[in-house]
């Protein structure tokens, strides 16, 4: 039973609003995730997931299933309504991250986890160089020398395949794809064993979506890192997730075998998505 | 003025900004928030400070105003006569006669005694303005030392331009814990505020906030392991009027001989070292 697991996820709740008696009492009261009577969101309801160290999950639903708020739940950017969190690398798993002091959160978001954001805009800073942007997690985690920040800054872009003389731009110049592969080369920077990959993919044309997937290929293979990968483009989890779960209006309704699921789908809902994007 | 309390602030007053002063002393290096009073002076002219002085000033108290290294400017002789006609203390522009010192964009260049304290104006108290405009992520990114951005523009800084080029109120770091403005002090100043036995309070009147360095604080000035804290650099500079080294100079460029003429800056150092030397 207690095979070793990178994270793990125990009851994740994350609701927009304030909460009435009527949302908080009955799940059934809500209209698809939202509260009739106060119009708060329940974003994420009761998420709980394991995911094993080297594993890639993917994470498929429509536009507005949580799939965002699940992953900045565990990127830790905010408190969530309710849940446990834990990580393999962190207390052995044996401490709710939800539960500890902020300065403790600040550590393992830049020790532990990598994330790239849907949105670019939350994940660089679109004024500051590039360089500076792959830094920041560097200076993060305590980096205080400039030469070894500067080399190692060098070594990310050229993996990430930035040419160097664009080390002093900034990503607002950048294209949709080349800055995806910045927020990778930042989220990477300090080698962490988990990382969180929302929409890396979307909105780049198809040459650039397949550079940027051969990058993630080449992480997995090479560090071993675990990943959750969320992407409504169910080809990508395809080809990167062996096991995925399927979410629909914050909750998980399906999950398996990616293969199984996008064959055998077992939900009405799910085999309508594999349906319409397959 | 008879008709005013000892050092013109009622006791109520004097008392809350005191309660903020034992605050900011027991947490060196926090702005603490304080009920910033209106003076008869106007703003930009160190209301911060001044309102610190008039709290703590006591009838034996000697004080000596500085502006910007002088005392003869118009600024400290305005609050050096407001202070002396609201208290009658004595005044001098001797630093170590004095107990008590307002200062505003200089530290003494002889070294402070454990029985001084230095009161410091202040303008822009926020180290994190720069990264971020609203107080209530600034006031949040103190409690979580979230101070990553600051280290961030820094970096920026060497980046692009291959140094730091921060001058005066050049960022420190206090006790390892909060990041503090040293008020617009030039960067030769930063280190005479490591473990001072003086006790140095920093009051900004605009923005309402206080913050103290107790003595014998650790504070250190921001830099990079390969980037190291560098003061500006005085050598080779003499004071034309008293012959003082290796202090902060002013400069000026003399029209008749097309030359660089250098000046103590600290004009109350440069008159005892005249007075000390032989006359010729
Ligand atoms: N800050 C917020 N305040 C209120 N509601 C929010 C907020 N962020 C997201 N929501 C709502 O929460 C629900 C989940 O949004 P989320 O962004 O997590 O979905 P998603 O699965 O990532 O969608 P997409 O595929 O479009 O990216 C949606 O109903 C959304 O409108
Ligand atoms: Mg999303
Ligand atoms: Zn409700």
């Amino acid at each position: 039973m207690d095979k070793p697991f990178a994270l793990e996820l125990d009851g994740l709740v994350v609701r927009y609003g304030k909460g009435c008696p009527l949302c908080t009492d009955s799940a059934q009261a809500l209209q698809r995730n939202r509260c009739p009577r106060c119009g708060s969101i329940w974003a994420v309801r009761d998420i709980s997931l394991r995911v094993r160290e080297g594993e890639i999950l993917g994470v498929v639903g429509e536009s507005g299933s949580g799939k965002s708020t699940l992953m900045r739940a565990l990127y830790l950017d905010s408190q969530p309504t309710a849940g446990g969190y834990y990580l393999g690398r962190y207390h052995d798993g044996k401490t709710n991250i939800y539960s500890i002091s902020l300065q403790q959160r600040k550590y393992i978001r830049s020790h532990l986890l990598g994330m790239v954001y849907q949105n670019p805009h939350l994940g660089l800073r679109m004024f500051f160089s590039a360089g500076a942007n792959v830094a920041e997690k560097l200076i993060a985690a305590g980096n205080r020398n400039v030469r070894s920040m500067m080399n190692r800054t060098g070594t990310l872009l050229e993996h990430i395949e930035v040419p160097l003389g664009r080390l002093k731009e900034p990503p607002v110049n950048f294209s949709g794809g080349m800055q995806q592969r910045l927020q990778i080369a930042k989220a990477v920077a300090n080698n962490p064993p988990v990382l969180l990959l929302d929409e890396v993919t979307t909105g780049l044309d198809l040459s650039v979506q397949a550079r940027v997937l051969d990058l993630v290929k080449r992480i997995q293979r090479e560090f071993g890192v675990t990943m959750i990968v969320v992407s409504h483009d169910l080809a990508v989890v395809r080809m990167l997730a062996g096991r995925t779960v399927v979410m629909l209006d914050g909750r998980i309704i399906e999950q398996g075998i990616t293969d199984q699921i996008l064959e055998d789908p077992r939900h009405i809902y799910t085999q309508t998505l594999v349906n319409s994007l397959l | 003025m008879k008709n005013y309390n000892f050092a013109f602030l009622d006791e109520s007053s004097k008392r809350a900004v005191r309660r903020a002063l034992l605050k900011a002393v027991a947490i060196p290096g926090y702005q603490v928030p304080f009920g910033s009073r209106e003076l008869p002076i106007g703003r930009g002219w160190g209301t911060g400070g001044i309102q610190i002085t008039l709290s703590i000033i006591g009838k034996k108290d000697i004080l000596k105003v500085i502006d910007q290294g002088s005392d003869d400017s118009v600024n400290a002789i305005s609050i050096r006569s407001f202070v002396r006609a609201a208290t009658g203390v004595r005044t001098t522009t001797d630093s170590q006669e004095a107990t008590l010192i307002q200062t505003r964009h200089r530290i003494p260049e002889i070294p402070l005694r454990g029985d001084q304290i230095l009161v410091l104006q202040v303008p822009l108290p926020e180290p994190l303005r720069m990264v971020e405009p609203l107080e209530s992520v600034t006031k949040r990114m103190h409690a979580e030392m979230d101070y990553a951005p600051i280290w961030l523009a820094l970096y920026e800084n060497i980046v692009r331009s291959g140094d730091i080029e921060l001058g005066a109120d050049y960022p420190v770091m206090v006790e390892n814990r909060y990041i503090m403005m040293p008020s617009p002090i030039p960067r030769f100043d930063n280190p005479k505020l490591h473990k001072s036995p003086a006790l140095h309070l920093f009051g900004a009147g605009r923005e309402k906030k206080i913050y103290a360095l107790p003595p014998y604080t650790d504070v250190r000035s921001l830099c990079f392991e390969d980037y190291p804290f560098r003061v500006e650099d005085m050598s080779g500079r003499v004071c034309r009027l008293c012959g003082a080294k290796d202090v902060f100079m002013d400069e000026f460029f003399d029209p008749a001989s097309g030359k660089r003429l250098y000046q103590c800056s600290d004009s109350g150092y440069c008159e005892k070292r005249k007075e000390n030397q032989p006359r010729g």
